[in-house]
């Protein structure tokens, strides 16, 4: 049957400001479904966003949201977080504003472990303000500050989200959109900081000066690139050359929660007076 | 036991024609007319939800009764 989508959505907010074939709305779309398979109440659910075409996604959805500074979703959800641990907070961004700006917030959040999920849209660029080349942009990529091709490397999220202490590590594109909200609610169940990062698309500011002619052409690309973490196992070096690993990539249920750690700092300071 | 077609609807409103759905229906039942995705062939439709779980803008629904 066809998913009731309206139920999160604002009322009269549709259609999005995203371009034509913008994989945002694909990832908005997960998100609507993993809240719907989880049962979140509007009321108990904080949606928290920086700056970024990514960024404008809590505009749509009806729950608690807040649209912050650029990069600066950590340190708001945190406040929401340590004000109301009960709450179910959510963070939404994109590359650039989760790991240029924002990369410093990112990773101390990873170490501390606090519950919450991050949604991380990678679309390799700073899509809202016409392609500039983000920690994310792969090396020889074109952005408009990088026309002869990007000297960097590219961050690997997934792994800078695991080695800076997060607890739930997950990969997701757009193009298998079925399996999204299934990471999502992974994420959102788990106890601590979880992570979930959508290989995305931005056709109009990274596809077309790059190789890819059309969004057709960029998703095809996210459908070859990406080797569910099972099927890896089976495959060797050679074949595993330019692919990416989908799917739960990392959890651990050992490391104390920070909220509920801050709540033991409570107490042992009322204990001492 | 009969098969029961499912329905499809193309909310054109909030189409904005990037044939995502049309390229990826694994029966080729979508296609382009104008700018809009439209129904070629719901004869061959599987109902495999592809079509509406890949649309970036709402525009697609894949009614099974
Ligand atoms: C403090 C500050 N610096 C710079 C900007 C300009 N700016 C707005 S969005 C953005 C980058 C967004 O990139 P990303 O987070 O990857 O989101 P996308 O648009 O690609 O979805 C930048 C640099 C800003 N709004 N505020
Ligand atoms: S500029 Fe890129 S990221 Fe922004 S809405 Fe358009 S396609 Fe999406
Ligand atoms: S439901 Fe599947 S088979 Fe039917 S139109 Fe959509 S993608 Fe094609
Ligand atoms: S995927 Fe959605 S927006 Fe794109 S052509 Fe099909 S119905 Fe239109
Ligand atoms: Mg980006």
């Amino acid at each position: 049957m066809a998913y009731d989508y309206e139920k999160y959505i604002r009322p009269g907010k549709l259609p999005h400001i995203w371009c034509p074939g913008c994989g945002h709305g694909i990832v908005m779309k997960g998100l609507i479904r993993a809240m719907g398979t989880l049962n979140l109440k509007k009321e108990e659910t904080a949606l928290v966003s920086g700056i970024g075409c990514a960024s404008r996604l809590p505009g749509y959805i009806d729950c608690c949201t807040l649209h912050t500074a650029h990069g600066r979703a950590v340190p708001f959800a945190t406040g929401i977080k340590m004000a109301r641990p009960e709450m179910n907070v959510i963070l939404v961004g994109g590359d650039g504003d989760g790991t240029a700006i924002g990369g410093n917030h990112f990773i101390h959040a990873c170490r501390r472990n606090i519950d919450m999920t991050y949604i991380i849209m990678n679309n390799y660029i700073y899509g809202m303000t016409g392609g500039q080349f983000s920690p994310c942009t792969p090396t020889g990529d074109k952005a408009s500050t990088t026309p002869y091709g990007n000297p960097d490397p590219g961050f690997d999220l997934a792994k800078l989200a695991i080695g800076a202490g997060a607890t739930f590590v997950a990969r997701g594109t757009a193009f298998h959109a079925n399996q999204i909200d299934k990471l999502i609610v992974e994420a959102i169940q788990h106890k601590g900081f979880s992570v979930v990062e959508i290989l995305d698309d931005c056709p109009t500011t990274y596809g077309r000066r790059n190789k890819y002619k059309s969004v057709i052409e960029m998703m095809n690309r996210l459908k070859e690139i990406a080797v569910p973490v099972k099927a890896a196992e089976k495959m060797t070096a050679e074949q595993l050359k330019g692919k990416v690993l989908t799917g739960v990539l990392y959890k651990e249920e050992i490391k104390p929660e920070y909220t509920a750690e801050y709540a033991k700092v409570i107490e042992r300071a009322k204990a001492a007076k | 036991m009969e098969k029961k077609m499912p329905r499809i609807e193309i909310i054109e409103k909030y189409c904005k024609g990037c044939r995502i759905c049309v390229e990826f229906c694994p029966k080729d039942v979508l296609e382009m007319k104008g700018f809009y995705a439209s129904v070629k062939n719901i004869e061959a439709c599987i109902s495999c939800m592809q079509c509406e779980l890949r649309c970036p803008d709402f525009a697609i629904k894949v009614i099974t009764e």
